[in-house]
């Protein structure tokens, strides 16, 4: 067992959602929020994509030395399951689904004559005796057994709802019967589990989104690109929120020179823009790296720091916005009668800010994190284009964006790193998206008016 | 009103000095210069000769803060601090590692950088109001809700994807515009079409919810229904009435970043090579130079303290209620 940096914060993160979902289960004033998340079709749907995207990050979070190899490599429990993936290396590009490489090399056939053309590709398609003829048939073949599978493996949640409502109320209920949410959840369910177990299912067959440069699959990229996300999307809120909430509040609430300070503090970062901020924190991370190469003893344990260094540098240059909105919100709440008389009654002045203040400006909060997300992850996608974002050794979508924008000179071009990239990038920033919409339906005050 | 800007104007300083201070930090102390020159000249085999040369041809050989040796006020002045970060305040930007003048190349960037971001904002945000107006318009309707859920789609799109599908389509595939370059004068204008076209595409999704939102705001309020009331048609109350007064803060936000349009956009310059301040950031990061990124952190900060600047004076101009404090 190996924990990175991230790792540990990604736990710690988790923990606190944990403590903070049991605090706040029965609290009534969180309950009709939730409802109404709950009623809200996109709402439910859009939430479990993004179970599934956590899913498949906190199970890249999980890291480990394999003990039968003498390597110092690191690997995640997602890397121990995807190892035919890593392992299916080929030379160089290759299409989806193709059998041969993607440019022509000289091949040495078998009565020992060489031969100018496309050699066969050492995993992909290994199977078949005749790629010529048999390619198609083959993939229809793989896709309908896929499908087959994939529809009896997403069936299985639909059986295990209902088995559990038998149990309860002794009757199989209809399936119409059944909560609208409920149903939404269910079926979303049974198509991704479908979907990704169709792609597993090829995967093994093929290279489902071609190869890349190097020879390595696009499609564990892309999967592995996930957690990269995910991490900047969630670990910079746990850096930023510290600072917004206490700085925020602090300085509604006193006013006087701790405002003016507070203010002076983020008007000036504001001030410079947050590229060029991000750019030369970066610079300078680059400059203590490589001065200290003898800490950072392995490539992953380097490009993690990087990646830490990157959501703390996000961090610090993000909170400004909702820094102000919390203070704004605390000069309006500290006017308050409840206040007042709290005030008035002599109760203590962390006392008031912890128990009244504080409760009341959490859903400034909550809407604030769910929007930033998606916002973070586009963002490093275009950092990593400027060689600003993550370790160009970590899989990311930005990384892998970078790497295949030159290949679309080339002719034939090579189209398959981008259009992975982009669809598990827009998959998971329009569930967060959409997500977004919902919580601020559901948690703003003013929209809950209309 | 004079009194007031003034006050502004002072207002400034405070915090173009914490910038300063915080870039100094940033370059000098979190960093010894030492550090830089390693980089600079390769991790391996560095003599401390040699990085005693590398100091000397870029003036960093001086002390950060403190010039002990130095007779009298050459005390403050023979320093790092005084040298390299005081005299941004005139911008004086200095020389480039690689020997070139900062400031020469900043005037000369700047233009290209302008012609690529004004259009771009100017067709942006007519085309953003103009949609926002008709999806308030016809707002219950289908045509309201197609019209959101392609927002959260575009949304959803990273701008780098606009930008390569864009570039792929209609200047690889179509041939109607060349794939990037610049020239000078009118001649730039087959340059700059598909770039501000890319631009205003990638904003619209979220630029025309933002304006949704404030124009819905206007819509809910009392006038409103009042000029309803009067049997002005929904188009009239509209345009005369919730327009208007959305210009408010349709107005004040894009003066906030009228003055940041000089810094360009880093990744469209890059991608269309238009010799902009955008793209020579660019290099300025990859190449590690860190003389032009210190300035280009402390040109943008001005340019973003003068549109704060303008912002205030635009609110007492354009809403009558609001008066100077």
């Amino acid at each position: 067992m190996v924990i990175l940096w991230t790792d540990a914060l990604i736990f710690v993160l988790m923990t606190v959602i944990c403590v903070l979902a049991i605090y706040l289960r029965n609290k009534e004033h969180i309950k009709r929020p939730l409802q109404k998340i709950a009623g809200s079709k996109v709402g439910i749907a859009s939430l479990v994509v993004l179970l599934f995207f956590v899913l498949i990050g906190l199970m890249d979070s999980l890291h480990f030395k394999p003990t039968q190899e003498k390597s110092n490599e690191v690997m995640s429990c997602l890397d121990f399951w995807a190892k035919p993936l890593i392992e299916h290396v080929e030379k160089t590009y290759s299409a989806p689904f193709a059998t041969t490489l993607y440019s022509k090399e000289t091949v040495v056939l078998e009565d020992g004559t060489t031969q100018w053309s496309y050699p066969r590709l050492v995993y992909g398609g290994r199977h078949l005796e005749n790629p010529g003829s048999d390619l198609i048939p083959d993939i229809l073949k793989k896709l309908f057994y896929g499908l087959v599978q994939g529809v009896a493996c997403g069936s299985l949640p639909i059986l295990i709802y209902l088995a559990i409502s038998y149990k309860r109320q002794k009757k199989w209920i209809k399936f119409d019967i059944i909560p609208a949410s409920m149903r939404t959840a269910l079926f979303v369910t049974f198509i991704i589990v479908s979907l990704g177990y169709i792609l597993i299912y090829l995967s093994s067959y093929y290279h489902v989104f071609g190869t890349d440069k190097v020879g390595e699959d696009v499609f564990y990229q892309a999967i592995k690109s996930i957690r990269t996300g995910l991490v900047l999307g969630t670990l910079t809120t746990l850096i930023m929120l510290p600072l917004a909430i206490v700085f925020g509040i602090l300085a509604g609430y006193f006013q006087g020179w701790l405002d003016d300070i507070i203010q002076y503090l983020y008007t000036t970062l504001n001030s410079i823009p947050g590229v060029l901020l991000i750019a030369a924190s970066i610079l300078m991370v680059q400059v203590y790296i490589s001065n200290h190469e003898q800490s950072f003893t392995s490539i992953i344990v380097r490009a993690d720091m990087r990646l830490l260094f990157l959501c703390l540098i996000l961090g610090l240059t993000n909170w400004t916005g909702l820094c102000r909105l919390l203070r704004a919100e605390t000069l309006k709440l500290r006017e308050m009668e409840y206040v007042q008389a709290s005030q008035a009654l002599g109760v203590k002045k962390s006392i008031i800010l912890i128990r009244h203040i504080l409760p009341n400006v959490m859903h400034i909060i909550l809407i604030s994190v769910v929007l930033d997300f998606s916002s973070l992850v586009l963002a490093e996608a275009v950092l990593s284009y400027i060689n600003i974002g993550v370790d160009p050794t970590t899989y990311s979508w930005g990384n892998m964006i970078n790497g295949a924008r030159l290949e679309l000179a080339r002719e034939p071009i090579v189209w398959w790193s981008l259009s992975a990239a982009f669809v598990f990038m827009f998959a998971l920033v329009l569930a967060a998206n959409l997500f977004a919409d919902t919580v601020q339906d559901a948690f703003d005050p003013r929209r809950n008016a209309e | 009103m004079i009194q007031y800007i003034i006050r502004r104007f002072l207002y400034a300083f405070p915090l173009l000095i914490g910038v300063n201070i915080l870039t100094f930090v940033l370059f000098f102390i979190v960093n010894s210069p030492n550090d830089m020159a390693r980089m600079q000249l390769g991790q391996k085999h560095v003599t401390e000769q040699s990085i005693e040369n590398w100091k000397q041809q870029h003036g960093y050989e001086l002390p950060l803060l403190w010039n002990a040796s130095a007779s009298n006020e050459e005390k403050l002045t023979k320093t790092i601090f005084y040298q390299k970060s005081v005299g941004l305040f005139l911008f004086r930007f200095g020389v480039s590692e690689s020997g070139r003048n900062i400031g020469a190349d900043i005037q000369e960037r700047m233009w290209p950088s302008l012609a690529l971001a004004l259009p771009t904002l100017i067709v942006g945000l007519l085309v953003d109001v103009t949609f926002a107006l008709m999806m308030v318009l016809f707002r219950g309707g289908y045509l309201e809700r197609t019209g959101m859920v392609l927002c959260v789609a575009l949304m959803s799109v990273s701008s780098l994807f606009f930008i390569i599908g864009g570039q792929f389509i209609v200047a690889k595939v179509l041939k109607l515009v060349p794939i990037s370059g610049y020239d000078d004068g009118f001649s730039a204008i087959k340059f700059l079409i598909l770039p501000v076209i890319i631009g205003v595409f990638s904003g619209v999704g979220s630029g025309v919810r933002w304006y949704r939102t404030l124009f819905l705001e206007e819509v809910e309020k009392d006038y409103v229904r009042t000029a309803r009331a009067k049997g002005l048609s929904e188009v009239q109350t509209l345009f005369r009435h919730v327009l208007r007064n959305a210009m408010i803060p349709i107005l004040t936000g894009v003066v906030v970043i009228l003055p940041l349009l000089f810094m360009g956009s880093l990744i469209m310059e890059s991608f269309f090579s238009i010799p902009g301040l955008g793209s020579y950031t660019i290099d300025a990061i990859n190449s590690q130079d860190f003389a032009i990124v210190r300035a280009m952190v402390f040109l943008g900060s001005v340019l973003y303290v003068i549109g704060l600047l303008l912002t205030d004076i635009s609110y007492t101009l354009v809403d009558p209620r609001v008066r100077l404090a």
